[in-house]
């Protein structure tokens, strides 16, 4: 009864996906970007900052507390 | 604060700026075209008739391409928070968390349910629930779009929190009261309902193009009166909503009111600009006329920030040099109180790690009584908390004009398409097709005003811009940066070339 069910569902988006015309164009564009984005841009420009140089959550709640108290405790 | 690298911070805002921009080119689109094609095929379930069907799946294949172009455009922005403005992102992560991933969670389910039935289920699910699934689209779409603007209203009236001094974070205390701020209601319904008017101008604008080269004429016909209707109901409500965000600037944002109405002196009564050219140059407390040339509506601004046409409107001077008579602090006075708080966070921190409980109790209880004016302690002068007056002031008037004109012009559509005269009035089609590229510039304007206003502020009072961002190098944000105009030139190309074909081909090729 379930699996039919799914199978519905998995029958109803690989009818959809199949019979798409624009959509294969729009899909494709979807795909590459979605690499290009996650993948390429994320992995290489855009590393967490704070997740990268610093293991616990203290030590990233100190170095932000040292940034809005910097010129305090330079002094 | 000497050791902050401006450029870094210039060219991060930058960066965000092209990425926000870039992505509200497909977000009011996909607002007010979602709600149009559940108006069409609601049409068409009532009706029966095959032409409404034909229609509704013409601009659903319209609808498509513009999700699937600026779908995950929105994430870069996330990509930047951790990079750019990774202290920002620490302090206001408790913040955003829950609205985020709420609206993570809408569009997930939105897009892999409903959205999939919408196009692929026109010939295998019933009409009833095939209707079903594009008002839940257009609805969740809206809905998504509340908990962006919930976030960005928080950034502008930060409640329903408190500072935690010991994380630097921002922790929720009342989910409702961040939800419910009339701040960020307002935001939400000024920004969904002027999207509305974009994805009207969108279908007029095409449809108008049709009526011109005389191909789809009674399809064309069809869509113009519902955009128009829709269009101009819109329209209607985008000044009421327009006028509510005034009115909550005038208490949580003043300084950007007396921006965007170029008010340098503060009174009883304040008259409102509906036009003006402002004084080239003129800088705080220069002695130069705000205006070379005005045309002011009498105590109009005190009726639109106060709800009182007696009331008085501050000021930027007034705001930054402070009004004893009015009970308004100078900024040089906030300025010492939040240099208090920064010490006093410094002398916490001291004390926890040296161990010194007592020490630590008696800072943090200094702390609490500065901690409201914690930003304006990492200001260098008063005159800082002044935003661009002239962008904000310009971009303001610019789009209160077109958001006029988008209701004089719908009304006409309306008018000449109940006079079956449309065909004939060239003009208009013309001045029809050119307002989509109007309303996608007063679109982007209104962020403008929101966002260059607060300037310069990235949480109001409590957080400049310049102390959000990360420590790197300008370099690195200058090559991100170049990559993503690059890459969103790429995909709007592709946007406009897809659009066109299919444009081009009409509603027999869907």
């Amino acid at each position: 009864m379930i699996s039919s069910y799914f199978l519905k569902i998995y029958r109803f988006y690989l009818d959809g996906f199949s019979r798409m015309t624009i959509g294969k164009t729009l899909w494709r564009i979807i795909f590459i970007k979605v690499f290009v984005l996650l993948v390429v841009l994320k992995w290489f420009f855009f590393p967490d900052f704070l997740q990268t140089n610093f293991s616990t959550d203290q030590q990233r709640a100190d170095h932000v507390i040292h940034q809005l108290t910097g010129s305090v405790q330079n002094n | 604060m000497g050791e902050i690298d401006l450029a870094t911070v210039n060219w991060a805002r930058a960066q965000f700026t092209l990425t926000a921009m870039y992505h509200w080119l497909f977000v009011p689109i996909t607002l007010g075209l979602s709600f149009l094609c559940a108006f069409f095929e609601t049409i068409y379930v009532r009706t029966g008739k095959a032409e409404w069907k034909q229609l509704t799946r013409f601009w659903m294949t319209l609808f498509g391409i513009n999700f699937a172009i600026g779908v995950a455009t929105g994430i870069i922005m996330e990509f930047e928070f951790g990079t750019n403005w990774s202290s920002y992102s620490w302090m206001v992560g408790d913040i955003f968390g829950a609205p985020l991933a709420i609206e993570g969670i809408f569009a997930f389910f939105l897009e892999a349910t409903f959205f999939a039935v919408m196009f692929f289920g026109w010939e295998r699910t019933s009409k009833g629930f095939h209707l079903f699934s594009t008002w839940m689209v257009a609805i969740g779409s809206n809905l998504s779009a509340l908990w962006i603007l919930v976030a960005n209203g928080w950034m502008q009236y930060p409640v329903g929190m408190s500072f935690n001094p010991e994380s630097a974070r921002f922790e929720m205390q009342n989910f409702w009261d961040v939800l419910f701020s009339p701040v960020a209601m307002s935001k939400f319904t000024h920004a969904t309902s002027s999207s509305f008017v974009v994805g009207s101008l969108f279908v007029i604008a095409i449809s108008s193009y049709y009526l011109l080269r005389g191909r789809h004429v009674e399809m064309a016909k069809k869509s113009i009166i519902v955009a128009s209707v829709f269009g101009l109901l819109s329209s209607v409500f985008t000044a009421f909503t327009g006028d509510e965000s005034a009115f909550t600037n005038g208490y949580s944002q003043p300084m950007k009111l007396a921006a965007y109405e170029g008010l340098y002196d503060g009174s009883k009564g304040a008259n409102i600009i509906a036009l003006g050219i402002l004084t080239s140059g003129k800088k705080l407390g220069d002695g130069q006329q705000p205006f070379a040339f005005e045309v002011s509506i009498p105590k109009g601004l005190s009726f639109l920030a106060k709800r009182d046409f007696n009331a008085f409107v501050p000021g930027i001077k007034d705001l930054v040099y402070g009004n004893q008579e009015e009970g308004i602090m100078s900024v040089a006075e906030k300025m010492e109180k939040g240099k208090a708080a920064i010490a006093d966070l410094a002398a916490m921190q001291q004390a926890r790690k040296a161990g010194d409980g007592a020490a630590k109790e008696a800072a943090l209880a200094r702390f609490k009584v500065n901690q409201d004016y914690l930003g304006f302690g990492y200001l260098n002068s008063p005159e800082e908390t002044v935003p661009p007056v002239a962008t904000t002031y310009y971009s303001f008037h610019v789009m209160v004009y077109l958001g006029t004109f988008f209701l004089l012009l719908t009304l006409l559509y309306l008018y000449f398409s109940y006079k079956d005269s449309l065909e004939d009035k060239k003009w208009l089609l013309v001045l029809g097709f050119c307002s989509f590229f109007l309303a996608m510039i007063g679109s982007q304007l209104g962020w403008v005003v929101a966002e260059v206003g607060r300037q310069p502020w990235a949480i109001q009072d409590l957080l400049p811009v310049k102390m959000a961002t990360t420590k790197i190098a300008a370099g690195h944000v200058q090559a991100s940066l170049l990559i993503f105009f690059v890459l969103f030139a790429v995909l709007l190309i592709a946007e406009i070339k897809i659009m066109l074909k299919q444009i081009k081909i009409g509603p027999e090729g869907v």
